[in-house]
């Protein structure tokens, strides 16, 4: 058994690799079946009211549509939980772009021009989709986004503001943000009497099996729900959407296989998005720098289908040591698309303006930004004292900066010219909540000397298969291209999604309790294996969602250094470092991969990426990717991510922490702290853009003269 | 001239014609919807999933395949305009054996992907734009004092910058350009 | 999208003849503008006429020193021509400051400058556009128009023409070539866009029916030195914020010729005459180049939300300017 090469930990190939770089692997919508249909919804074009009526005649005369379906028609359906999937149900418009029919059709030429010959009528009513501070019906909901509640609350943290030496108040902007994962939300929908199975481009297939079973009141066990290749999802495909209850509808309403991948300008509208936040931090504190107050008020915004709240508050509960602190998070309903899940939902826009702040502070009390960090680290977790199961963000910082040379920066702002361009290095911290959930897994022993793992975890591209792999040939002792691994199905046993950064968690949790029990079941077992195999099957209920004394996060660094053109505004990031320490690292291999991608998101969050919502219609401006600039090949040079081995007993059998949104948490500040420090001057509304850079470089130059 | 146009038919055909594209060497004689697209050819009628849709309109760079040994997005040509075109997707690349392709295989040992959706298209693209450098064409960071008509060595700057067609939302961006590094070294 | 009939043209006559027996037709080049319009709606041709393989696919060098690139050169082989770049390197880098290496392999140089703004409204069907829906209004001069004109707008549009190259052809006095019913014609390239007045649908000086041939590049301009620089959100892949395609020369300390052209500030290429105008025998100074785009750019009457372009396009301009003059300079 010692002889066997541990496998966790290796930097393995990833499993599916080969079908990925051939062309093989098979997406959601790229699923043939005889007489398969493709449909197309159609949008609406009012961003408040009614549909009056819906003119299906001329789409219906084109060849090759079948039939278009309209609440008047459409299959009734249970009412979801998720509002947003009650489609075409009844005629209330609640936001521009929702789905007001479908046009259903032999090809997907039919489809499109079907759909642009639907003819809607509404009656509109006045909308709203402007988000102010100041708006009347802004609301303290109970909870934000994962349940943390709205407010929290220690000390006078308004009186300590008011007294302390060294204060900062900044106000903070996050415009919308978009996933936009490269593969479209696509589903293939197929009925076979009362049984359906779907291929559905989705982060978590049991969870979309539940809402079909219940929105078309069957049992879990009639249906199917597929996942075996995702083009990514970055928390848009967590929840089911529009196209997979549409395709059930059609498939159901024509008797046939029905794909509908939603097209690319449809996505901003129905898979949800970042929302806006406007964010004010306040930091008080002495001479020396230790923080004596720290409020974070967060006003965002949701639909008036649902209460989304953007938990952008909460980190600011870890990060720092302040005897007084104020948290609150206040949303407006607008006649808005809903927001939903964008990675790092919360942490992604807060810690942009917490570690801002801190980065003002630092200039304020003229103490290096990391100093002023390590100074302000706490003992236990401010806010709940409980202690921390592990927490290295120091030895982060301390790495980052020696990796990165920060001391030989010379800290003043606007003291590194090159030619025409500014240059400067900022620094910025970040952190994520360890999020694991119950899952089941059942691992089997072959006859032919190998072994099988199935559960339905999703493998977005995080190499889930491979980890999960990794975990069993560890457990098993047994060489990693011995154990066979089958996920992406609801067939297989049950497991939570791939999102907030638990899936290795949750999922190997179970694949190593069923490991670890198959390999006793084997220990006890004399002679050859049963034609099928021995088999053990775990479920981590009661121990992965039991309540632990510990506060568990990751925590890492981010650096950046930027050069600003001063004749353009243009900003381009030189270096990005980020130091990680987020648990034990499984595969060395695709943890690089995570950490860089998220990386990469927050660049674009700095720089590039951002939605305006049009005032008069309602809807994204920049509904294309034309328009929406998610960063490309030239914009990222050199990135890369190091990390800080951590042996925490406190988390799951592993020792492992989620990486899938640490990357992106604190990237956006430290461009933006890097660009403060390379121009003089602070901006604090996202993405720093050629425009906004270009002002503050005029006013700066007004002030020097 | 070379008319598509079939007056004696019905108007439901007067919009079909027939196109002939080789695709990975095979010959194939297709009648096609003249809205078709090479794209919705290769994943609708021959069940080649490779070339991705990403956004249809050529903005994402998913799906682009080699026309005649240049790299195009698919989604923009309307297979009745290609008549006659040799199409290469990223099937067509390994051949017929188990042997995969130099990029393909350096894109598996750098671990330059993801989630994949974007992957035969970064891979098409470098085909085509390492095709174009040694043909001598310049980009948008080649010094423009170089002297023209000479190949051009791809540096990081020039690999970044020639695919930047090519988004990839997973961030593998580094990655790929190690990757396509491998197989000009 | 809907359906259209199809025709491949071999030669000009043909394509023309095809053309005028189609009501509601429209020539297709490399069909990467037209193609992504006709699936937003935005375009609806009856017909498409196809003169991607009409035999104008060269690039020649005149007898007199200049060049004509034909209509269905391909960008991508117009920027690596060696007379392009050598003679002419501002139009090679507009064009490969533009769209990506594969749109590059299809666009063609005549599609090139008839492609269409980029307005998110002009885009969206449901939207009012006087482009697009002539009378319907404009919902960008009130809404979300930062990336919108700056110069030449009119209260019925405020699009801006969306080429790189077109804005080095208009600097680098070239003509474009048309042939139609009434035979060959050609035209300035800077006169060649309009501005929108009260007819924005009509973008070019184009008639219906009119074939872009090709575009000639004068001797006048060969070897002059010249430059373009474009602005843009990200460093490669998006349209430009702001532009400038510059040509300039200068012997014994005076600037003999100046031609000047701004991209994304307007409607069509913003050929800059005024500055030209004032640089002309004037020292290449720097307070010469500034006085000259300031003069220039004062005729800028920025929208809510885009007065930046006016500082960003005079950067540009005067980066430009000295670049190219800081040998003689010197």
């Amino acid at each position: 058994m010692a002889s066997v090469p541990t496998a966790v930990g290796a930097p393995a190939e990833r499993r599916e690799g080969r079908e990925k770089v051939t062309g093989t692997a098979r997406y959601a919508a790229e699923q043939p079946q005889p007489g398969r249909l493709h449909a197309r919804p159609v949008p609406a074009t009012i961003a408040r009211g009614r549909v009056t009526g819906i003119d299906t005649a001329a789409a219906l005369e084109m060849p090759g549509v079948l039939t278009v379906l309209t609440p008047e028609n459409a299959p009734r359906l249970a009412e979801p939980d998720d509002p947003t999937l009650a489609l075409l149900q009844d005629s209330r418009v609640p936001h521009h772009g929702w789905f007001v029919a479908l046009v259903v059709a032999e090809t997907l030429e039919a489809a499109r021009a079907g759909a642009a010959a639907v003819r809607v009528r509404y009656a509109a009513e006045d909308h709203d989709v402007t988000l102010t501070a100041s708006h009347p019906q802004a609301y303290v909901p109970e909870e934000a986004n994962g349940g943390y509640p709205a407010r929290s609350e220690r000390g006078e943290p308004d009186a300590a503001f008011g007294s302390a030496a060294v204060r900062v108040d900044a106000e903070y902007r996050v415009p919308p943000l978009h996933n936009h994962p490269m593969e479209p939300h696509a589903t293939t929908a197929h009925w076979d009497g009362e049984r359906l199975t779907v291929h559905n481009s989705s982060q978590g297939s049991t969870a979309v099996r539940a809402t079909l079973a219940q929105m078309f009141a069957l049992p879990e066990e009639r249906i199917t729900v597929v996942a075996e290749h995702v083009g990514g999802g970055f928390g848009s495909k967590g929840t089911p959407r529009p196209d997979v209850v549409l395709a059930a509808m059609a498939a159901r309403h024509t008797g046939r296989p029905v794909t509908v991948a939603l097209p690319r300008r449809f996505l901003p509208t129905v898979v949800g998005h970042r929302a806006p936040t406007l964010q004010r931090v306040r930091l008080g504190a002495d001479a020396d720098g230790r923080l004596t107050s720290l409020i974070h008020e967060v006003t965002t915004r949701t639909s008036r289908l649902k209460e989304f709240v953007e938990q952008a508050a909460v980190p600011a509960r870890i990060m720092y040591a302040s005897p007084h602190s104020r948290t609150l998070h206040r949303v407006v309903p607008l006649d808005v698309p809903s927001p939903s899940w964008m990675r790092a939902p919360g942490e992604a826009p807060g810690m942009y303006a917490l570690e801002s702040a801190m980065d003002e502070l630092a200039g304020e009390l003229g103490m290096d930004p990391v100093e002023l960090r390590i100074l302000n680290e706490p003992d236990t977790e401010p806010d709940s004292g409980r202690p921390f199961s592990s927490r290295h963000v120091v030895e982060c910082l301390r790495e980052g900066a020696r990796r990165f040379e920060w001391l030989s920066r010379d800290p003043r702002p606007r003291s590194r010219r090159e030619g025409p361009l500014l240059v400067g290095s900022g620094v910025a911290s970040a952190t994520y909540p360890v999020q694991v959930w119950p899952s089941t897994a059942e691992a089997r022993a072959l006859p032919d000397g190998g072994f099988l793992v199935r559960i339905n975890a999703t493998d977005i591209g995080t190499g889930a298969r491979t980890v999960l792999a990794q975990i069993a040939a560890d457990v098993l002792a047994v060489p990693l291209d011995r154990v066979r691994i089958q996920v992406g199905s609801s067939d297989l046993p049950p497991a939570p999604l791939a999102g907030g950064s638990s899936g290795t968690a949750s999922w190997g949790w179970s694949v190593h309790e069923a490991s670890s029990q198959l390999a006793a079941r084997l220990a006890e077992h004399s002679g050859p294996l049963p034609e099928d195999g021995l088999a053990a099957r775990a479920d981590t209920t009661g121990k992965a969602d039991a309540d632990s004394p510990w506060s568990r996060h990751a925590f890492g660094a981010h650096f950046a250094e930027v050069g600003v053109d001063t004749v353009t505004g243009e900003v381009r990031v030189r270096r990005l470092l980020g130091v990680y320490a987020a648990g034990r690292i499984l595969n060395a291999r695709t943890a690089r991969s995570q950490f860089v991608g998220g990386m990469t998101m927050g660049l674009g969050m700095a720089l590039t990426e951002g939605s305006t919502t049009d005032e008069a219609f309602g809807d994204f401006a920049e509904s294309d990717l034309a328009s929406y600039h998610v960063p490309a090949h030239a914009d990222v040079r050199d990135v890369q991510a190091h990390w800080i081995d951590e042996d925490d007993p406190h988390l799951n059998p592993m020792g492992s922490k989620g990486i899938g949104e640490i990357g992106i948490v604190g990237t956006a500040a430290a461009i933006g702290n890097a660009v403060h420090h390379a121009i003089g001057v602070r901006l604090r509304e996202l993405p720093l853009t050629p425009d906004r850079v270009l002002a503050a470089l005029a006013d700066r130059g007004g002030k020097g003269r | 001239m070379d008319s598509h146009q079939h007056q004696d038919e019905g108007p439901a055909t007067r919009h079909r014609s027939e196109t002939t594209l080789r695709v990975n060497g095979k010959p194939h004689t297709l009648t096609v919807d003249h809205r078709r697209v090479l794209l919705d050819v290769l994943r609708e009628d021959l069940d080649l999933f490779g070339a991705k849709k990403g956004c249809d309109h050529g903005q994402c760079g998913a799906c682009t395949v080699l026309v005649d040994g240049r790299r195009l997005n698919s989604c923009l040509l309307l297979a009745i305009a290609l008549d006659g075109c040799e199409v290469t997707t990223v099937e067509g690349l390994s051949g017929d054996g188990e042997d995969l392709h130099p990029l393909q295989r350096a894109f598996l040992d750098r671990d330059a992907f993801q989630c994949g959706y974007c992957t035969p298209g970064q891979i098409c693209s470098a085909l085509g734009a390492i095709a174009e450098a040694s043909a001598g064409h310049p980009s948008h960071v080649t010094d423009p004092t170089a002297p023209s008509g000479e190949p051009v060595p791809l540096d990081r700057d020039e690999i970044r910058e020639r695919l930047s067609g090519n988004l990839c939302r997973c961030g593998a961006y580094p990655r790929i350009v190690d990757a396509v590094e491998d197989v000009i070294e | 999208m809907k359906t259209f009939d199809y025709v491949r043209a071999d030669s000009l006559e043909e394509a023309a003849d095809a053309f005028a027996a189609r009501p509601g037709a429209r020539y297709l080049g490399g069909g990467t503008n037209l193609v992504d319009l006709m699936k937003l709606g935005v375009e609806r041709p009856a017909a498409l006429v196809d003169i991607s393989r009409l035999p104008l696919d060269t690039v020649e060098e005149l007898p007199d020193g200049s060049l004509r690139i034909g209509a269905t050169v391909r960008n991508s082989d117009l920027a690596a021509h060696r007379a392009v770049r050598d003679r002419w390197p501002a139009l090679s880098q507009a064009v490969l400051a533009g769209a990506s290496g594969q749109l590059r392999n299809a666009a063609t140089t005549g599609g090139n400058l008839l492609q269409r703004t980029r307005c998110p409204y002009f885009q969206d069907v449901a939207k009012p556009c006087n482009k697009r829906e002539p009378g319907s209004g404009c919902g960008a001069r009130d809404g979300v128009h930062r990336d919108h004109a700056v110069l030449g707008h009119s209260a019925h549009c405020v699009a801006t023409h969306p080429s790189d190259m077109a804005v080095a052809l208009a600097a680098l006095d070239a003509r474009v070539e048309l042939y139609g019913a009434d035979g060959a014609r050609s035209l300035p390239a800077a006169e060649f866009h309009r501005l929108p007045g009260d007819r924005p649908e009509v973008d070019t000086e184009i008639r219906p029916g009119e074939i872009i041939t090709g575009v000639v590049l004068p001797a006048a301009t060969a070897g002059v030195p010249s430059a373009y620089r474009k602005a843009r959100d990200r460093a490669s892949y998006a349209f430009a914020l702001a532009s400038v395609a510059v040509a300039v020369g200068v012997d014994d300390g005076v600037v003999t010729s100046a031609r000047i052209a701004f991209g994304a500030l307007a409607h069509r290429p913003w050929r800059a005459r005024r500055a030209e105008e004032v640089l002309l025998g004037a020292a290449p100074t720097e307070a010469a180049f500034e006085h000259a785009v300031d003069l220039e750019l004062s005729a800028a009457e920025p929208l809510r939300d885009n007065a930046y372009k006016v500082p960003l396009a005079r950067g540009l301009a005067l980066d430009v300017l000295a670049r190219l003059t800081a040998a003689a300079r010197t």
